[in-house]
């Protein structure tokens, strides 16, 4: 098959820029309302449950998973489904866990619902710790991602493309907060759905509107192994310990926990959650019809031929089936989607800078407005220029494993502490602080250990730690560590303050 | 202990209660998903109609049941859970 892809034509970069001129006046129109940290963290707390359900989604969807599993169905087939499966399954232990218990304890970041009780100091230095290893692997692994995905798609070089990413998104952020932000992933959440519900339409045109046709059909020409597991889970350990992360790591991540700060009532939090659950598990059905549409129209040898990962299925999917101009607009829809998740990383970081940092930690909570924004600010200066320099060292690295990474800390550096602390009443400072630490260094620790690292990375031949994924170790011992050094030495002015957090809890802060 | 104090505890362990057993419910559902996609390959290709396999209607109903889960705990929280947090924020309960 011949593809225009790598070339940079009109329709792309008209599709690009369309989107960049409508979310840089989006930008302008929400800067003019950024006047507060209240706007600035949290978008003045005035989005809507559906709002919020689709800014989640558009936030949580990256990249990888648009273009990365459907690229893995059409190689592979079936094994890229667990991916899709993986990465939705959290969502229902935000709903029952986090979401609500967040939404009335916190302000802007994770941080204030686990030091609620706690002295804020050592709670949110480590705190911190764990927001800000979540968003500096995550980012590296969007950059890189971008970067390729970028270079491939329009043909521009991979450093001008980072550079863009960061310069564009530094824009949202920087003057926009939150509020920008917020549309950013909502514009995104609406284009990535509506491109990926037209694709998989344009693809069911093909076999009758039914996708078991198209299924028998990849089965037929490809043997009926393709609709059934292969190598990707060979080791049900392994398995479980990127299923556990992957679980319990969306509950865990400082990007997705503050968009629930953006809602004005814990009912609206429970909403988002259950519209952001519903839009990316419609996101992720479409990936079987994407994936396996990939494999029959385009086919596996001319998806590997341009990209190994097959990280280009999707785009030559959309050429196949829609023409140059519809391959723009998804080169372009993917393009937005990496933008808008990070924007969210960065400003999440940025928040762990100043919010918990600066303000809490330095300044003992004692800043006004007018510092609070400057700091904030320069915090997203230092979070764009770093995501870049990030993006430009690992160019040509392997950073496939960070995403895994990053969830693995997310759910033992950060989910751990956030649940002991709002339903644990002997929760103590030291037991968090250890928790949190612990949970971090050690999911870095075995990672590197690990033959992720070891052997895909260094070469060795073997590795000390035999799990791909750290978390099945991790996770577990971030819970035993905060409960064990909570009960070892008990803290009585955290526990006589549980009633109010309990309080607080259920009946929101204006009780 | 107040009366509203008690009923306030009595909401957060009900709460807490059907959030970990819902927790627990997924996670038997998404590892049971996972232990079969590991242990029993030629199972889940078998097709239980032409084109769908088992492992891509387990799959799919794994997402469902994700669904289902959130369904449960919305349909508890928007009733019985919002009608008591009412009543215990009225200054006379």
């Amino acid at each position: 098959m011949t593809t225009t892809l790598g070339q940079p034509h009109f329709a792309a970069i008209a599709w690009f820029l369309a989107f960049v001129a409508v979310t840089l006046a989006i930008t302008f129109w929400a800067a003019r309302r950024t006047r507060s940290t209240e706007h600035f963290y949290a978008a003045g707390r005035t989005v809507t449950g559906l709002q919020n359900g689709l800014a989640l989604a558009g936030d949580y969807m990256s990249a990888a998973s648009f273009l990365g599993i459907a690229g893995l169905v059409a190689l592979s087939g079936f094994d890229g489904l667990i991916y899709s499966i993986g990465f939705l399954v959290g969502w229902p232990v935000v709903m029952f866990l986090i979401a609500e218990p967040l939404r009335n304890l916190g302000r802007y970041t994770f941080a204030d619902v686990v030091a609620y009780r706690l002295r804020q100091a050592p709670v949110r230095v480590a705190a911190a710790l764990g927001t800000l290893s979540v968003v500096t692997f995550y980012l590296i692994a969007q950059m890189v991602g971008a970067g390729n995905l970028i270079r491939l798609l329009f043909g521009i070089p991979y450093e001008t493309a980072i550079v863009i990413v960061g310069a564009v998104m530094m824009a949202y952020v920087l003057f926009g907060g939150m509020l920008a932000t917020t549309w950013v992933q909502i514009v995104k959440a609406v284009l990535l759905l509506g491109g990926a519900l037209l694709l998989a339409g344009f693809v069911l045109a093909r076999f009758g509107g039914n996708p078991l046709a198209l299924f028998a059909a990849a089965a037929e020409r490809f043997g009926g192994e393709v609709l059934g597991p292969g190598q990707l889970v060979a080791e049900p350990l392994d398995a479980l310990s990127l299923g556990l992360a992957l679980m319990l790591g969306t509950a865990g991540l400082p990007h997705i926990l503050m968009r629930f700060y953006t809602v004005p009532d814990a009912r609206t939090a429970r909403s988002s959650v259950t519209w952001a659950t519903a839009f990316i598990g419609v996101f992720y059905l479409l990936t079987f019809v994407l994936g396996f549409g990939a494999m029959l129209i385009v086919g596996p040898e001319a998806i590997s031929a341009i990209d190994k990962g097959g990280n280009m299925a999707a785009p030559l999917l959309a050429e196949a089936v829609g023409g140059t101009g519809f391959l723009g607009f998804i080169a372009a829809v993917a393009f937005a989607t990496i933008l808008a998740v990070v924007a969210g990383l960065t400003l999440s970081g940025a928040a762990a800078l100043s919010h918990d940092l600066w303000v809490n930690v330095v300044r003992g909570g004692r800043a006004d407005e007018r510092e609070q924004l400057v700091v904030a600010r320069i915090a997203t200066v230092l979070g764009g220029v770093s995501s870049v320099a990030l993006g430009i060292v690992f160019k040509g690295e392997n950073v496939a494993y960070m995403v895994g990474l990053a969830f693995a800390i997310a759910a033992s550096a950060n989910l751990p502490a956030i649940v002991l602390s709002i339903f644990w009443k002997p929760f103590t400072t030291r037991g968090a602080q250890a928790s949190m630490i612990v949970g971090a260094l050690s999911s870095l620790l075995l990672i590197f250990l690990s033959p992720t690292i070891q052997e895909s990375v260094l070469g060795r031949d073997e590795a000390l730690f035999p799990l791909r994924n750290p978390g099945l170790v991790s996770i577990p011992l971030a819970f035993v560590v905060g409960l064990a050094v909570s009960w070892l030495a008990p803290e009585p002015e955290a526990a006589r303050r549980f009633p109010e957090v309990q309080r607080r809890v259920h009946l929101g802060p204006e009780a | 202990m107040s009366e509203k104090q008690q009923a306030l505890e009595a909401l957060a362990r009900s709460q807490w209660r059907l959030a970990i057993t819902l927790t627990g419910v997924m996670m038997a559902i998404y590892f049971g998903f996972i232990l079969l996609v590991a242990w029993a390959k030629p199972l889940l290709a078998t097709q239980v109609a032409p084109g769908l396999s088992l492992g891509i209607l387990l799959g799919a109903l794994v997402i469902v049941s994700a669904w289902a889960v959130i369904w449960v705990y919305v349909r508890w929280a928007n009733s019985h859970y919002d009608e008591t947090v009412a009543s215990l924020r009225e200054p006379r309960a």
